[in-house]
């Protein structure tokens, strides 16, 4: 499997380190249950899914990626901050 | 010997002028290069290559290729000895030795053959019946007796001598198969421009052409397809991949491959690898990969000399040998005619065509009628007798029985597609009625097939096919295809029926030779339930052996049909998964074993280490002094002891460079800091350093280290060497997923400084002789303070940390400088005694000093757990704050850190040993926690002990018991802090 890494191109994802589901939002406040839902309750959906890769053996960038679970392929990647505008 | 009584007088790919001398079972014989191993025994009269899998029947050649189910030899001696090598595949030279496989005590008479007699035993699923009970006596009687009986070839045990590369290829078209359709379709994809990768498993190109007699613009197909891979060959965008197997197909248009660079020579050349394992990207992939022929079931089948009539053209036409001198021809399709044709043209008698079909090619027929064979249209073959195969048994369309004495019998069933690379992503072949196999069907994307792998049969067809495959492909990319005109090739009859069985297949009919799966095991697994694909594969193990089920697996799925009266595009096919065909572990591991398993890390002054006679012990990849052997200490506790003692009382040195070392900038690496640790960081003072603790989100402790204020915006972080890598990953998941709106860059220069340890007393008196620039006053360098200096000109930085309770500093130097810088202190350090210490030195004085480390920092203990809570500030948020507080976190029942020491002062204590009450029974119940670190404290002269102990921070004084049952017996333990030595931390302040 290969991740277009928006910064270094296509790299083989043996360079990368898996997060699992980019969908979780870090709670900010004191909510025990809120923080226990965002460390572990999880989707695991066959089909399109938003995942968190690093680039650990690349630019160290944390990135977005959108693969498809069932065929590996990924519609695309985007460094994970640029949804935020960072 | 060198008499080849089977090889024909002239014709043949092979190199008549030279001959080459090779020995099967220790007999010596003689072949030709362009010879198989298996084309050579033939040449010699060798019938009999090897014994079944179970039923040990004696086995011949039945194809002439990677399909090969039957003649599979262990190739090579000692420890090149390979097992379970198809004698077709094996190229042949001179010296070659092979021996066959599954006899004893030899292939011609083999004890073990008496299998045969108690066949009712071995049928389908046997392992699931026989041996229910007792349970003891599969360990003592049946594995073994059954391992025995049943098998192939051994490993030799040995190392391999031999090494395996790695490789990656990257292109726009992979075509796999250099026969005409894959020629046709690389030249088509080439002109257009396309980056071209061309496989082929073969040493020579042509495919099926070299073995029929055909011609292609008036050449000879081998001619033709040199000629072809000579113009493909001049492309600069071309890379042709001869000896190479594709054998799996991946996501993302990702091949695996193994090209054979060293296999055809008797021993890789030096620095040669053995095998080649590939990694093609292709954007798309044409499969031009043929197809390959189909056995027919009847009994006898499996007999020496009865053989595919596609390998007794190749036998005759590519080799110049005669596979049998009477034969019989038994087809169902066109394709077996032709070779009837050729066996008449390489003047071998044939008995008789048998065609199970009632209307047969008029002109094809009168052909052979011609030549004085008999014809039998709407035949059956009743059975195969002798072995080698002696006479043959039929039946004409009258009913009459005829009786041929033939000592070869050549099969043609109609011809398999070899689309498994297509499957292997979970594509399912369909089913074609007209030309009775299963087909690419509706292509996944990326990817097509040509020629005869695409079911279109018949030279002309299949250069159409080809012509068409490329163009489509070279239309998706967005090139224009420049079509070349086809050769021009005579028509070709290729009509193929659908007949899977003949005569009453009441005997041993097989269908899977190499698995000894017969069509009676078939229609008894569909008896017992099993009528799926799936299902029959399992249960009979049809299709599961080493050569994928090639030949067998289709006519399994026939007879799975006709026993549950389905069609075979309603039963399906099953899914083929990689590899195609078997792949030496070795070439998957390729460089990466022995000492080159993984890479190894060596810090800056590692030789100088070495020089001094340190024992090394790996922390990760990294390779660290565990401690200084000097002549006369027998035992590495007098080297450890010896080197605690030397720098509590004066000076150490120890290399701690593998920490993990990361530079932050930025305007808000405090306001970072601060959510990265739990204590405060955003007031540390420039100059300053401060240790600190940091919590995964669950609560539980991640790492720990020191973060020091270089400048107002500028930090330096370390971590333990473990965590060197996650940190950094956490640390970098924090400032761009997290918090992407502070202001913080981080880069790890853990590579980029060597940092020593320099402790003990007598550290500041020799740091201040080494570094005479410097002012190492305790009000100019405080403990916790940190300085940056100049030493030989380049950039230095010194901290006042301790690790080891002493008077201690940290002092890094840029990486390339560690050596020179560790040779100077040693100078310098000669007049103080100064002392190296390893690893285990360290690990002592942390004990002694209640520092938690690796064994204590587990992903299991909280910072409450370790003593650490007080650290944790109360002003802010933090990574895990929330998650820490959870009641089962928060539990005071939870195991605290404690110090033990032995009642009895002599017994050691174990790392590992469990806590209980004395008196307490020795039950998991009774578990109050566990001993994590251990070591004799040569500074308290007794054996000390971290432990995590339920209540512990209240239970100092107690006496406890350590359980550990395994390694020793019971010791009794004092409770108490877990610092030991200088709790006041007098010695470090001074």
């Amino acid at each position: 499997m290969r991740i277009p890494c928006p910064f270094c191109g296509a790299r083989d994802s043996r360079e990368f380190v898996s997060r699992g589901d980019a969908a979780p939002v870090r709670p900010a406040g004191d909510e025990a249950d809120a923080m226990f839902d965002y460390l572990y309750l999880r989707d695991n959906p066959a089909g399109v899914f938003e995942e968190l890769w690093y680039h650990a053996q690349g630019c160290r960038n944390w990135l977005r990626v959108r693969r498809d679970t069932l065929n590996h392929a990924i519609a695309h990647a985007e460094l994970a901050h640029a949804e935020r505008g960072a | 010997m060198t008499a080849q009584p089977y090889r024909l007088s002239a014709g043949g790919l092979i190199d008549r002028t030279q001959t080459l001398s090779f020995r099967f079972d220790g007999k010596p014989y003689a072949g030709h290069p362009g010879d198989t191993l298996a084309s050579a025994l033939l040449a010699n009269g060798v019938r009999l290559f090897g014994r079944s899998f179970k039923y040990h029947r004696p086995r011949g050649v039945l194809t002439a290729g990677s399909e090969e189910p039957n003649a599979l030899v262990t190739l090579r001696e000692g420890a090149r000895a390979e097992p379970n090598t198809p004698a077709t595949t094996i190229e042949l030279y001179d010296g070659l030795a092979a021996q066959s496989q599954n006899r004893w005590p030899s292939l011609r008479f083999d004890a073990m053959a008496v299998n045969q007699l108690f066949a009712p035993l071995f049928v389908a699923g046997f392992y699931y019946k026989t041996f229910m009970w007792p349970a003891k006596a599969w360990e003592m009687l049946y594995e073994p007796v059954i391992r025995r009986a049943a098998g192939l070839g051994a490993l030799s045990g040995l190392e391999d001598p031999d090494h395996y590369e790695h490789d990656h290829a990257f292109c726009d078209v992979l075509v796999v198969g250099a026969g005409p359709a894959g020629l046709i379709a690389a030249r088509e994809a080439a002109r257009a421009g396309l980056r071209v990768v061309l496989a082929d498993e073969s040493p020579l190109p042509g495919g099926r052409l070299l073995s029929e007699r055909v011609e292609l613009d008036g050449k000879s197909g081998c001619q033709w397809a040199a000629a072809m891979l000579g113009e493909l060959a001049s492309f600069a965008n071309v890379r042709v991949l001869m000896r190479t197997t594709v054998f799996g197909r991946f996501d993302q248009g990702e091949h695996g491959a193994i090209e054979r660079v060293a296999d055809h020579l008797p021993a890789p050349r030096p620095g040669q690898p053995r095998q080649r394992l590939w990694k093609i990207v292709a954007q798309r992939t044409i499969l031009a990969t043929g197809a390959t022929e189909r056995p027919i079931v009847f009994d006898g089948n499996d007999r020496p000399g009865v053989m595919l009539a596609s390998a007794v053209s190749t036998y005759l036409n590519r080799f110049g040998v005669a596979p049998g001198r009477r034969a019989v021809v038994l087809t169902t399709a066109d394709s077996g005619w032709q070779t009837a044709a050729d066996l008449v043209a390489a003047n071998v008698a044939v008995l008789a065509v048998i065609d199970t079909r009632d209307v047969v090619p008029a002109d094809l027929a009168e052909q052979m009628r011609a030549a004085g064979v008999t014809v039998l249209s709407g035949g059956q073959l009743v059975a195969a007798k002798g072995s080698p195969l002696s006479s043959v048994i039929a039946r004409d369309a009258a009913g009459h029985t005829r009786h041929f004495a033939a000592d070869l019998l050549a099969v043609a069933g109609g011809w398999n597609p070899q689309v498994a690379l297509a499957a292997h992503l979970g594509h399912k072949p369909a089913w074609r009625a007209d030309i009775a196999a299963y087909v690419l069907g509706d292509a996944p994307d990326g990817l097509s097939a040509a020629g005869a792998a695409e079911g279109a049969f018949g030279l002309a067809g299949t250069l159409a096919s080809a012509r068409a495959a490329a163009v489509t492909a070279i239309a998706a990319l967005g090139k224009a295809a420049m079509p070349a005109p086809l050769p021009l090739v005579e028509e070709q009859h290729h009509a193929v029926s659908t007949v899977w069985t003949s005569g009453p297949c009441k005997a041993k009919a097989f269908v899977d030779f190499q698995h000894d799966v017969t069509a009676s095991d078939i229609t008894l697994a569909v008896r017992e339930g099993y009528t799926s694909v799936e299902h029959l594969k399992r249960y009979t193990t049809l299709g599961m052996a080493t050569d994928q089920g090639r030949v067998a697996q289709v006519n399994g799925h026939a007879l799975l049909a006709a026993a549950t009266g389905r069609a075979l595009a309603e039963t399906g096919t099953i899914r083929a998964r990689p590899p195609v065909v078997p792949v030496a572990i070795g070439a998957f591991g390729g460089h990466h074993r022995g000492r080159q398993f993984r890479p190894e890390r060596r810090t800056a002054s590692h030789d100088w280490a070495a020089a001094q006679g340190a024992q090394f012990v790996d922390a990760g990849q990294w390779k660290r002094a565990q401690w200084f052997p000097r002549p006369g200490e027998t035992t590495w506790r007098q080297s450890v002891d010896r080197e605690v003692q030397a720098t509590r009382n004066g000076v150490g040195l120890c290399d701690v460079s593998t920490l993990g070392k990361i530079e932050l900038a930025g305007a808000d690496v405090g306001a970072l800091l601060d959510r990265l640790y739990i204590n405060g960081f955003a007031n540390l003072p420039v100059g300053k350093a401060r240790y600190g603790v940091m919590l995964r989100e669950d609560g539980f402790v991640f790492d720990d280290g020191t973060v020091t204020r270089i400048a107002p915006d500028r930090w330096f972080m370390t971590t333990t060497t473990a965590n060197a890598a996650p940190v950094m990953r956490h640390i970098d998941f924090a400032r761009q997923v997290l918090w992407p709106e502070l202001d913080v860059q981080a880069v790890s220069v853990t590579e980029q400084w060597a940092t020593y340890a320099i402790a003990g007393p007598r550290s500041r008196e020799l740091l201040a002789a080494a570094l005479p620039d410097v002012d190492m006053s305790n009000a100019a360098l405080p403990y916790m303070g940190a300085v940056g200096l100049r030493w030989q000109g380049h950039a230095a930085r010194l901290y006042r940390l301790s690790f080891s309770g002493e008077l201690a500093y940290e002092l890094s130097v840029p990486a390339r400088l560690g050596a020179a810088l560790v040779e100077h202190l040693f100078a310098v350090g000669k007049a103080f005694d100064l002392t190296a210490y390893g690893t285990e030195a360290l690990g002592v004085m942390r004990i002694e000093k209640g520092h938690p480390a690796g064994n204590e920092l587990n992903g299991w203990t909280t910072a409450t757990d370790l003593g650490l809570g007080r650290m944790a500030s109360t002003k802010k948020d933090y990574i895990g704050r929330i998650m820490a507080t959870r009641p089962a976190l928060a539990d005071p029942a939870r195991p605290r850190l404690v110090g033990l020491s032995p009642v009895d002062r002599s017994s050691a204590i174990r790392a590992g040993g469990h806590l209980l009450r004395p008196g307490a029974v020795a039950v998991a119940a009774s578990d109050e926690g566990y001993v994590t670190s251990a070591c004799y404290s040569p500074t308290l002269g007794h054996p000390i002990a971290l432990a995590l102990l339920a209540h512990g921070a209240e239970r100092h004084g107690e006496e406890v018991v350590v359980h550990d049952p395994v390694r020793g017996a019971d010791v009794r333990a004092l409770v108490g802090d877990p610092v030991f030595f200088d709790s006041a931390g007098e010695r470090l302040r001074g």
